[in-house]
């Protein structure tokens, strides 16, 4: 493998109309380092790589690459060059398996393909990379964290010395996310790769960067060693002047008398994933009102079928859920009556309706009722537009215009605008996924701080979460899932954070 | 809506006709006529005089409701092709319900026409919207077919027990009698149809865009995850939509009967079904957009015949025309949200 490349980014600037995305930003990535770039959500980061892999033109500014001046018109120059990105969304065909994925990015596939021999080929390289992947999976089949792998490895196959990663341990467990960063990070210091990573994690920068860079609205706004910088100090980089929200203190449990302390029964409830295979085999699980209970685990071990089985997007094939005692079967008149609310995970892919307006999306769950509906079939407009235009200033949603398109915000404001319309006060059960998934450090105090709120006004809370530090900072209870059952449970007290991770790999 | 994103409504569809104009142009020059003349005598016997408004708007009427019974389940993500089968089907059932209760006060007939028509209309289209959610039956396959089906059980019915015995050349049905006849619109020589069609499209519009069902309707059809989510009956949605759309359908087949034939024959299935196909596709499913293109293509319609006899142009002629702009419709969909001048700057 050849040594890996350095590029220089001297004074870019980048408009979007009046917006200034990039503003004169100047910044050198050193060959054979993990470079790490800290920001907000919007502070301009995405923007910056997708300059220099040649997606946007920038305004004003140069890249150098080795000293010389390049201009990158399209990601195809950057990939001739050695540079190449992982995308924050998955970019692998996913009916193909991992083999073909490999073979079919390769910038000229011949017309007939020698299978034998591309796989004695893949089957080299692999050997040289630590990652274990199976070659003949579908992608489909993969959990998150595996498709992330195999992102990573397209680029090493394709021989990209420079890499760019946007959030790429979002999916990731943190034995995997710890796996895979330090590997790139060896990689780095054997000088075979550069690696510039968009991150939000900061323990990450800590453990596996060397340098590191923030910007904020679209300015360089530090940078330096990351052995100079304590996490305090980054933080206060990113969020600037303004103050992150106070945690709230976990309160001793308050059963308000008008709730049964059951919010949540499930009772040997099974499901079937997308393939008709069992991905929930007899769940049993209680959570009461005033209760956070974490449920931790892998990706791809049955947690997102019981998240979709309680949110009503998947039928169960067996057993029953109970809400207050009661039968439920997510239908839209329990949902009202129980006060059951969701916060799924992709909200936009799961919980809004992408091309109707942001006004719209926030009366998803009462649109049909009084005041935002005349009798239950009329809907009152102006009503809805009021209701939008108070929840976005409460949740501080941008832009603040309820008539856009909920596609065209951001995923944090897309996010908030979720959190707005599924905290409403009526809710005494919250189905929650992880919920913090790429968001920005203040998005996500802010989260957690409502989740918390939620527990100590009685609610009870089920958090599916893929982060093992989210679960254990909030949770009252934890459990671990595992191969479509829950295998252990504990409470928060008495947690050990190395028998969860065992009881996660199914030890 | 914001102001560029409803002129990319408008101008792209009307850039996509535009095109498709040239392109039968050239078709039109390589059978060796003038294309200008063409459009010139398009013109003419479209809107060119109000004899040729009174037989646009003649053809206009059905179009109105046919296309609707596109243009609504579109709302939900469903592509409905088979309109034509429940416009059919309504006819028939109009005139077996005016036959059954022959004597009866015309307007009980007419009522009792409409009434029936819509519902057996409703009924056939729900059926493919049924296939759809309980049994996973393409929509679009589930319903061109079932047309077939009502034209076999049209001819059925219209060769056995319903024909008329007098009806020799052509088999056809008794005619329900001049007095239940629904007549025309005072002052023109357009029958009532043209008046239910457009009030059809204003209550569909106001059914999406202004009430609770509707906006479950515009929510399933952009995105059925958010849906369940949110606990909307999914099926019966479905089914509901389809139900009002072949409603409109069968309507239209009320009026080719009750208002223009008078018996059923083939004459029933003149593919109004398929042009509506086309009509709602141009109109992006807007039930209100509905309405000028409606007018536009039953304008090509209604012209079909003064091409034949002054240009000596078959009378496909005007089938290639919507052809052309079909396809030319349905590839500027590609267009929606590339074109810079269009898209609202990011805030």
């Amino acid at each position: 493998m050849s040594s890996a490349i350095g590029i220089d980014i001297v004074g870019m600037t980048k408009r979007f109309g009046p917006l200034v995305a990039l503003d004169h930003v100047t910044l050198k990535v050193a060959p054979g380092r993990v470079h790490a770039l800290l920001g907000e959500n919007g502070a301009g980061k995405s923007t910056l790589v997708k300059c220099v892999i040649g997606y946007y033109q920038a305004d004003q500014g140069d890249l150098f690459l080795a000293g010389q001046r390049r201009k990158m018109l399209s990601p195809r120059d950057a990939h001739a060059v050695g540079i190449g990105m992982v995308y924050q969304h998955f970019t692998l065909v996913p009916n193909m398996t991992v083999a073909e994925n490999l073979v079919m990015a390769r910038a000229s596939v011949p017309f007939k393909i020698n299978w034998r021999r591309e796989r004695e080929k893949i089957d080299s390289f692999l050997q040289k990379t630590p990652f274990g992947v199976r070659l003949d999976d579908p992608v489909t089949d993969l959990a998150a964290g595996e498709k992330q792998k195999v992102e990573i490895l397209k680029q090493l196959y394709l021989e990209r010395r420079f890499l760019i990663l946007d959030e790429p341990t979002s999916v990731l467990t943190p034995g995997e996310a710890d796996e895979v960063l330090g590997i790139l990070k060896d990689m780095a210091t054997n000088g075979d790769i550069t690696v510039l990573m968009i991150t939000h994690k900061l323990r990450e920068v800590s453990a596996f960067a060397e340098r590191v860079a923030v910007l904020r609205s679209g300015r360089l706004v530090g940078e330096g060693d990351v052995s100079d910088l304590d996490v305090h100090d980054m933080a206060s980089m990113m969020i600037g002047s303004r103050t992150l929200p106070t945690p709230v203190d976990r309160e001793a449990r308050a059963f308000p008398p008008t709730t049964s302390r059951q919010g949540l029964q499930i009772r040997g409830l099974s499901a079937d994933d997308d393939a008709g295979a069992k991905a929930l085999r007899e769940v049993d699980l209680t959570v009461q009102a005033g209760e956070i209970v974490g449920i931790a685990g892998v990706s791809g071990n049955g947690q997102r079928e019981l998240v979709e089985t309680l949110a009503g997007q998947r039928n169960a094939s067996g057993g029953k859920i109970l809400v207050h005692g009661e039968t439920y079967q997510a239908t839209r008149r329990e949902m009202a009556a129980k006060g059951v609310f969701c916060l799924p995970e992709e909200p936009l892919r799961n919980a809004c309706v992408p091309a109707m307006s942001v006004a719209e999306n926030l009366s998803l769950r009462a649109f049909d009722r009084r005041p935002l509906a005349w009798r239950q079939w009329w809907l009152r407009k102006g009503a809805i537009r009021q209701m939008a235009r108070q929840q976005i200033a409460r949740y501080n949603i941008k832009p603040p215009i309820p008539e856009m398109p909920i596609a065209s915000l951001s995923g944090g404001n897309v996010q908030r605008a979720v959190l707005a319309r599924e905290l409403a006060p009526e809710v005494t059960l919250l189905v929650v996924a992880n919920p913090c998934f790429g968001l920005d450090i203040v998005a996500v105090a802010e989260v957690r701080r409502a989740l918390l709120e939620a527990r100590n006004r009685g609610v009870s809370v089920l958090l599916v979460s893929e982060d093992l530090d989210e679960i254990l900072e909030l949770s009252d209870r934890v459990v671990v899932m595992f191969n479509g059952k829950l295998v252990y449970e504990t409470p928060i007290e008495d947690a050990d954070l190395a028998v969860i991770g065992r009881r996660m790999a199914g030890h | 809506m914001p102001f560029r994103a409803g002129l990319e409504a408008v101008l792209i569809p009307l850039a996509a006709l535009i095109f498709s104009m040239v392109l039968f142009g050239a078709v039109i020059s390589l059978v060796g006529v003038d294309p200008l003349a063409v459009y010139a005598l398009i013109y003419k016997g479209a809107f060119g005089t109000w004899f040729s408004w009174q037989n646009t708007l003649r053809q206009t009427a059905p179009l109105l409701l046919t296309a609707l019974c596109v243009a609504l389940p579109a709302q939900l993500g469903l592509v409905v092709i088979g309109g034509e089968g429940a416009l059919v089907l309504g006819g028939l059932a109009a005139v077996a319900i005016a036959l059954a209760v022959e004597g009866a006060p015309p307007v009980f007939v007419q009522f009792s026409m409409m009434l029936v028509g819509m519902t057996v209309g409703g009924l056939w289209i729900a059926l493919a919207g049924v296939l759809r959610h309980y049994r996973g039956v393409n929509e679009t396959i589930s319903s061109l077919l079932l047309f077939y089906i009502a034209v076999a059980i049209m001819n059925h019915l219209v060769e056995g027990i319903m024909r008329d015995p007098a009806s020799l050349n052509k088999p056809s049905t008794r005619h329900i009698g001049d007095a239940n006849m629904i007549g025309a619109i005072p002052g023109m020589d357009v029958h009532w149809g043209l008046v239910f069609g457009v009030v059809a499209c204003i209550v569909v519009y106001i059914l999406i865009f202004h009430t609770t069902i509707g906006f479950s309707f515009r929510v399933v059809g952009g995105n059925l995850r958010a849906a369940k989510m949110a606990g909307l009956p999914v099926g019966r949605l479905i089914v509901i939509s389809c139900f009002i759309a072949g409603g409109a359908a069968g309507l239209a087949g009320v009026f080719e009967i009750a208002a223009v034939h008078g018996q059923a024959n083939a004459s029933l299935i003149a593919k109004y079904g398929f042009t509506g196909i086309l009509v709602a596709f141009i109109a992006r499913h807007n039930p209100l957009a509905i309405i000028p293109v409606a007018l536009l293509l039953g304008g090509i319609e209604a012209s079909g015949g003064l091409l034949q006899r002054r240009l000596d142009l078959p009378d496909a002629t005007k089938l290639v025309l919507q052809g052309i702009a079909f396809v030319v419709i349905l590839a500027s969909e590609a267009l929606f949200g590339r074109i810079r001048f269009f898209q609202a700057r990011p805030a």
